[in-house]
C-alpha cells in the first residue's frame, strides 16, 4: 500500500509540474477575461496544493482543499461572494486580492466587530488587530456548534489567547491591563470546567467579553464594565442573589450598581475559583500607597491603613473594595472614585436600615455633627466582633461607648432634656452595670439590651424599645418569667380595663438606678413609687406599725409587696391574690408565724379617719383625743392660774427666808439655850 | 432645829425628810424607764419627723428601740408591783389593815381636805383667800399618782396586746391591735404631755421650785422650806411632837450635785420630748 501511494505521490509531482507549466503561462498572459469564475474556475488553479501568492513580499499559500470547503458552512457559495473584487476579472486574476468579505452576509457581526476594539484597531490600520479570518478560519469555517470549529466554545480559549498570552505582540505592545490572561483563566474554575472537564456551557472568553464587539472594561458599553459586568454574569448565574442575599439585598444588585461592590471585586477576573475569596484585587494594591505611615490626604488627615490591625479585626476576610466598594479597579489609579464614607449597610443591610430609623441615623440623615456612625461605635479597619473582650462592643465596654456621648456633660447628653441624668453613673451603680462591670457578667442587660444596638429611639417613640408600650418584653427579653407574671396581673390591662396609665417596669424600678428588690433602699422607695398612684393606701399604711418602721428607714417590716405580690399582685377578689379570703393567712405568716384567721383581721391599712368604714377605730381615736383635750384643758387652767400666783409667792417666800435668816442666829442661840436646859 | 456635830464642832442645818428610801429609788426608776419608753415609743408615733428616724437610729435601729422599750415597760410594770408590795409591807408595818392604810389621814386617796384645798386653790389664784395650808399631799400629787395606775393599767394592757398580737389575736378579733395601737399611742401622748409639762410646773418649774425641786431624788428638804410648803403636815408633827422624827442630816454637797444633774438630765429630756412633740404634731403632721 505504502509502495502504491509513493507512486501515486510521484505522480502527482508529475502532474503538477505539468500543469504548472502548462496552465499558468496560459492564465497569467491572458489578459482577456473571457468568461465568468466558477468555483470550478478557481478551482483549475488553488487546488493545487503547490500554489501560492504573495502580498507585501511576503509568500503564503493559496491551496484551497476543496473537500475542507465542501465541508464548511459556507458549502454551495460562490467564491465570488466573498471575494468579490474578483468578480469578472481577468484570469489568472490580479496578485492583490483583498481581503475575503464576510459583510454582504455577516453585516450584523461586522457591524458589532466594527463597533469593538477590534475592529476599530483594523480600522487604524494596527497590524495586530484581528480579523474575521483569524478567529474563524477562511474556507474551513464549520458550524459554531461542530466541536472542531474554531470558535467552538472549547477552542475559543486557544483563539483569544493566540494573542492574549504571555509573550505574544498584543500583549507586551498593546495596553492590556490583565495578564498571564490565559494561564489564570485556565485555572479557573470556568477554565477547569471548560477545559478539562469538557463542559462547553463553561464560561469562556467570549461568554463575558461578547464574540465580536468586544470592548475595554473602561467603555460603559462593554459587557465587562462595573455597570455591565453583573448582569454579564448573571447570564449564566441567574438567581445569584439569593446565594449573595446576605450581601445585597435584592434588586439592588443591578439598579444600584454604583452603590454595590460587583462580582469582580471579590471574584478576580480570569482567577474566579471555587472558594471563598480573601482578598479581590486590590487589597495588596492598596496597601502600596495605604501601608505608608506618613500618607496623608489632601487636607491632612493621615490615610494610613494598619495592615496588622486589618489582620486582627473581624472584616480580615473581607477586601478593602468591598467596603470602599466605588473603587474602579480599570481606572489608573483604582481608589479616584472612592468616596469618603463607607456604607456597611451594602453587607450589614438589616442593620443599615436599623440604624436609618434610629435616633442615631435621623440625626445623621439631618447631617447633624453629633451624630454617631457605625464607624463611631464599631471602629474602621480594626472592627472587631462583639464577642471580642478587646472590641468596644464587648458588653462590658458598651456602656464607657455609649457613655462617651452619653456621660454627663457629653454631647449628647448636653442635648438631653428628660428625666434621666448621670445615666453612666447611675447604671454603673445599678444591679445591671454591678453585674456587667463588676462582676464581669456579660449576659447582665447593658446599654444595648434595653435600647438596642442600632435602633436607639426616645422612649417617646411608638416604636422604641424603651416606649412604655415595649418596655414589658424589652425586659422580658430577660425576665421572661416577671413579663409573664405581669402580663396576668392587675398591671396589666389584660386585667384591668382602664384608660388611666398602667404601671410598667421601670416605674418601679427606674431606669438606670435599677436595684436588687431585697436592697433597703428600694424597698423603702417602693412605697413612695406605689403610692404615686394609691395615694390613700400608701398614706394609711404609715399610720400603721408597718408603714411607722418603714418610714424611719428600716426594710424589714411588710412593704406593699410583701402582702400584695410584686408582679403578680391581683385585686382581693380574685382567689389567686395573695390576699385573698384563701390566701390571706398564708400571706401573713410570711412574717408572723403564729398568725391565725382572726389575726388576719387586723386592719392593714386602717385609719381612724373613716367613721363609716372603721367606726370602732374613729370612736376610740376621738374618745382618747377627748380625754386628752380635756386633761390638758384643765391642768392647762390651773397651771395658768397658779402662774402669777406663783410668782408673787416666790417674793414673799424670798422675803420670810430672808427675814429669817437674820434672826437666826438669835433664834438659834434661843433654842440651844432651851435644849441646855 | 439644828444640831452639833460634836466631833467637829460644825453646826449642821437639819432637813425634814419627806421620802423614804423605796420613794426615791422608784421614782428615779421611774423616770428612767418612763423617759426610755417615750423616746422609744416616740419614734414610731412620730415617725414622719426628722428626729424620730435618728432617735430611732441612736438607740440601733427600730428592733433594738422596741428591745428597750419592752424592757422598761417591765422595769416600769416592775416599779408599779414593787409599789404596791412596799405598800402591803407599810400595812403590816403600820396600818394592820388595808382600810387603815387606805383612809388614813396621809392616804393617798382623794378626801374632803383635798376638794377644800382645790377649791382654796382656786380662790387663791383668783386672788380672793390666802394660799391653802396644803398637808402631806396636795391634790395634784394624788392626781399625778393615780394617773400612774391609769397609765399603767391602759397602756400595759395595749402593749402587751400590741407585744403579743398573735396570741391576743386567738382570743380577740384582729381589729383590737389597731385599737390598742390608737390607746397605746395617745394615751402615751396624754402620759408624756401631762408630766413634762404639768406635773413639771406642778413640781420643778413653778417660781417657787425653779428651776427644780429635788425633794423626790434626795428626800429632804429644808425644814423652814417644809414648813412653809406644807403647813398643815408642819403644825401637825409639831403638835403631835412628831417632826423630830423626820429630821435627817442634809446630804453632802457631792451627792445633791450628782442628783442635780441627774435632775437638769431628766428636766431637760422630758422639754425636748414636748418641743419635739410640739414641733411634730404642729409642722409636720399633714
Amino acid at each position: 500500500m505504502k509502495k502504491i501511494t509513493a507512486n501515486r505521490n510521484a505522480d502527482m509531482r508529475l502532474y503538477k509540474l505539468f500543469y504548472l507549466f502548462l496552465i499558468i503561462p496560459v492564465w497569467l498572459f491572458n489578459s482577456i477575461n473571457l468568461y465568468a469564475q466558477s468555483n470550478s474556475d478557481c478551482m483549475t488553479c488553488h487546488s493545487d496544493k503547490t500554489i501560492t501568492g504573495k502580498i507585501n513580499g511576503h509568500t503564503f499559500s493559496v491551496y484551497i482543499d476543496e473537500k475542507k470547503l465542501a465541508a464548511s458552512v459556507h458549502n454551495g457559495n460562490q467564491c465570488t461572494d466573498c471575494h468579490a473584487d474578483l468578480v469578472n476579472s481577468d484570469f489568472p486574476h490580479k496578485t492583490n486580492v483583498a481581503p475575503a468579505q464576510c459583510v454582504p452576509c455577516h453585516d450584523d457581526a461586522q457591524k458589532l466587530y466594527s463597533e469593538g476594539i477590534h475592529g476599530k484597531a483594523v480600522a487604524k490600520g494596527d497590524p495586530l488587530a484581528p480579523r474575521c479570518q483569524n478567529c474563524h478560519g477562511s474556507h474551513e469555517i464549520l458550524p459554531v456548534k461542530d466541536i472542531r470549529s474554531a470558535v467552538a466554545p472549547i477552542k475559543i480559549p486557544f483563539v483569544c489567547g493566540s494573542c492574549h498570552r504571555e509573550g505574544t505582540k498584543v500583549q507586551i505592545q498593546r495596553h492590556i491591563p490583565q495578564n498571564h490572561i490565559l494561564e489564570n483563566y485556565t485555572e479557573s474554575i470556568h477554565g477547569v470546567g471548560l477545559l478539562q472537564k469538557g463542559l462547553s456551557v463553561a464560561a469562556n472568553c467570549a461568554s463575558c467579553h461578547s464574540d465580536h464587539k468586544i470592548l475595554p472594561p473602561t467603555d460603559p458599553q462593554s459587557t465587562i464594565s462595573r455597570k455591565n459586568i453583573s448582569a454579564t454574569c448573571t447570564k449564566c448565574h441567574q438567581e445569584i442573589e439569593v446565594v449573595h442575599r446576605k450581601i445585597i439585598k435584592g434588586k439592588l444588585w443591578e439598579q444600584a450598581p454604583n452603590t454595590l461592590p460587583v462580582c469582580t471585586d471579590c471574584h478576580v477576573p480570569h482567577k474566579i475559583k471555587d472558594v471563598l475569596y480573601k482578598e479581590s484585587v486590590a487589597n495588596q494594591d492598596c496597601l502600596s500607597c495605604h501601608g505608608r505611615t506618613n500618607l496623608k490626604s489632601g487636607d491632612g488627615r493621615s490615610m494610613f491603613v494598619d495592615a496588622a490591625k486589618l489582620q486582627n479585626s473581624v472584616h480580615v476576610n473581607i477586601s478593602c473594595s468591598q467596603c470602599h466598594n466605588t473603587v474602579n479597579p480599570s481606572l489608573m489609579r483604582p481608589c479616584t472614585g472612592i468616596s469618603p464614607k463607607v456604607d456597611c449597610s451594602i453587607c450589614h443591610a438589616d442593620e443599615g436600615d436599623q440604624y436609618s430609623k434610629s435616633i442615631h441615623g435621623q440625626l445623621f440623615a439631618k447631617q447633624d455633627p453629633n451624630a454617631p456612625t457605625c464607624e463611631d461605635c464599631h471602629g474602621s479597619h480594626e472592627v472587631l466582633a462583639k464577642v471580642n473582650p478587646a472590641s468596644q462592643t464587648f458588653p462590658t465596654n458598651i456602656p464607657n461607648l455609649c457613655g462617651t456621648c452619653h456621660r454627663t456633660g457629653e454631647k449628647a447628653a448636653v442635648r438631653y432634656h428628660g428625666t434621666e441624668h448621670n445615666i453612666i453613673a447611675n447604671y454603673t451603680e445599678s444591679i445591671h452595670g454591678k453585674g456587667l462591670m463588676k462582676s464581669g457578667l456579660t449576659i447582665t442587660a447593658t446599654c444595648t439590651d434595653c435600647h438596642t444596638a442600632h435602633m436607639e429611639l426616645p422612649h417617646s417613640d411608638p416604636n422604641s424599645s424603651v416606649n412604655r408600650k415595649n418596655i414589658a418584653a424589652t425586659c422580658g427579653k430577660c425576665h421572661y418569667g416577671i413579663e409573664k407574671q405581669l402580663e396576668n396581673s392587675v398591671h396589666s390591662l389584660n386585667i384591668t380595663k382602664t384608660n388611666k396609665k398602667l404601671p410598667v417596669c421601670n416605674d418601679c424600678h427606674s431606669a438606670h438606678q435599677i436595684t436588687r428588690t431585697d436592697a433597703t433602699g428600694f424597698r423603702l422607695e417602693i412605697m413612695t413609687i406605689c403610692g404615686n398612684c394609691h395615694k390613700q393606701y400608701a398614706a394609711s399604711y404609715f399610720e400603721t406599725y408597718h408603714g411607722q418602721v418603714s418610714r424611719l428607714g428600716y426594710s424589714k417590716t411588710a412593704k406593699c409587696w410583701d402582702c400584695h405580690g410584686s408582679h403578680d399582685i391581683l385585686p382581693v377578689e380574685n382567689p389567686k391574690s395573695h390576699l385573698s379570703f384563701q390566701n390571706k393567712v398564708q400571706t401573713c405568716k410570711k412574717c408572723h408565724e403564729g398568725a391565725t384567721r382572726q389575726f388576719a383581721g387586723y386592719f392593714t391599712h386602717a385609719t381612724h379617719h373613716e367613721p363609716v368604714k372603721y367606726p370602732i377605730m374613729f370612736w376610740t381615736f376621738w374618745s382618747m383625743t377627748g380625754l386628752l383635750v380635756g386633761t390638758f384643758f384643765i391642768a392647762g387652767i390651773h397651771t395658768l392660774l397658779w402662774l402669777p400666783r406663783s410668782l408673787q409667792y416666790r417674793k414673799e417666800l424670798k422675803k420670810i427666808l430672808s427675814e429669817n435668816s437674820d434672826s437666826e442666829e438669835k433664834k438659834d442661840d434661843q433654842i440651844s439655850d432651851e435644849k441646855i436646859e | 432645829m439644828d444640831s452639833y456635830n460634836e466631833n467637829s464642832k460644825v453646826k449642821v442645818k437639819m432637813q425634814f425628810q419627806r421620802f423614804t428610801r423605796l420613794n426615791r429609788v422608784l421614782h428615779i426608776l421611774m423616770i428612767v424607764s418612763f423617759i426610755s419608753l417615750a423616746l422609744t415609743g416616740m419614734t414610731l408615733k412620730f415617725s414622719y419627723t426628722g428626729w424620730a428616724a435618728i432617735l430611732s437610729h441612736l438607740f440601733g435601729g427600730f428592733e433594738s428601740a422596741g428591745y428597750i422599750h419592752r424592757f422598761f415597760a417591765v422595769v416600769m410594770v416592775s416599779i408599779f408591783i414593787i409599789h404596791i408590795i412596799g405598800l402591803t409591807k407599810l400595812k403590816k408595818k403600820e396600818y394592820k389593815t388595808w382600810k387603815a392604810l387606805l383612809f388614813n389621814h396621809d392616804s393617798m386617796l382623794f378626801n374632803k381636805k383635798d376638794l377644800k384645798d382645790f377649791i382654796g386653790s382656786i380662790k387663791w389664784f383668783l386672788g380672793k383667800g390666802e394660799r391653802p395650808q396644803y398637808g402631806r399631799w396636795t391634790y395634784w400629787e394624788k392626781f399625778d399618782y393615780f394617773a400612774v395606775f391609769w397609765g399603767i393599767f391602759v397602756i400595759g394592757s395595749t402593749g402587751i396586746t400590741l407585744w403579743f398580737p398573735e396570741i391576743l389575736t386567738s382570743v380577740f378579733p384582729g381589729w383590737v391591735i389597731n385599737v390598742a395601737t390608737i390607746i397605746h399611742s395617745d394615751e402615751a401622748l396624754l402620759a408624756t404631755g401631762f408630766i413634762f409639762t404639768v406635773h413639771f410646773f406642778n413640781t420643778h418649774l413653778r417660781p417657787e421650785k425653779f428651776p427644780m425641786d429635788i425633794v423626790i431624788f434626795s428626800g429632804r428638804m429644808p425644814l423652814e422650806e417644809f414648813r412653809l410648803d406644807r403647813p398643815a403636815e408642819y403644825k401637825e408633827l409639831v403638835e403631835k411632837g412628831e417632826l423630830e422624827n423626820y429630821l435627817v442630816e442634809p446630804y453632802p454637797e457631792i451627792v445633791l450635785k450628782a442628783i442635780r444633774i441627774f435632775g437638769w438630765i431628766a428636766l431637760s429630756l422630758g422639754l425636748s420630748i414636748i418641743v419635739w412633740i410640739i414641733y411634730a404634731m404642729i409642722f409636720v403632721y399633714k
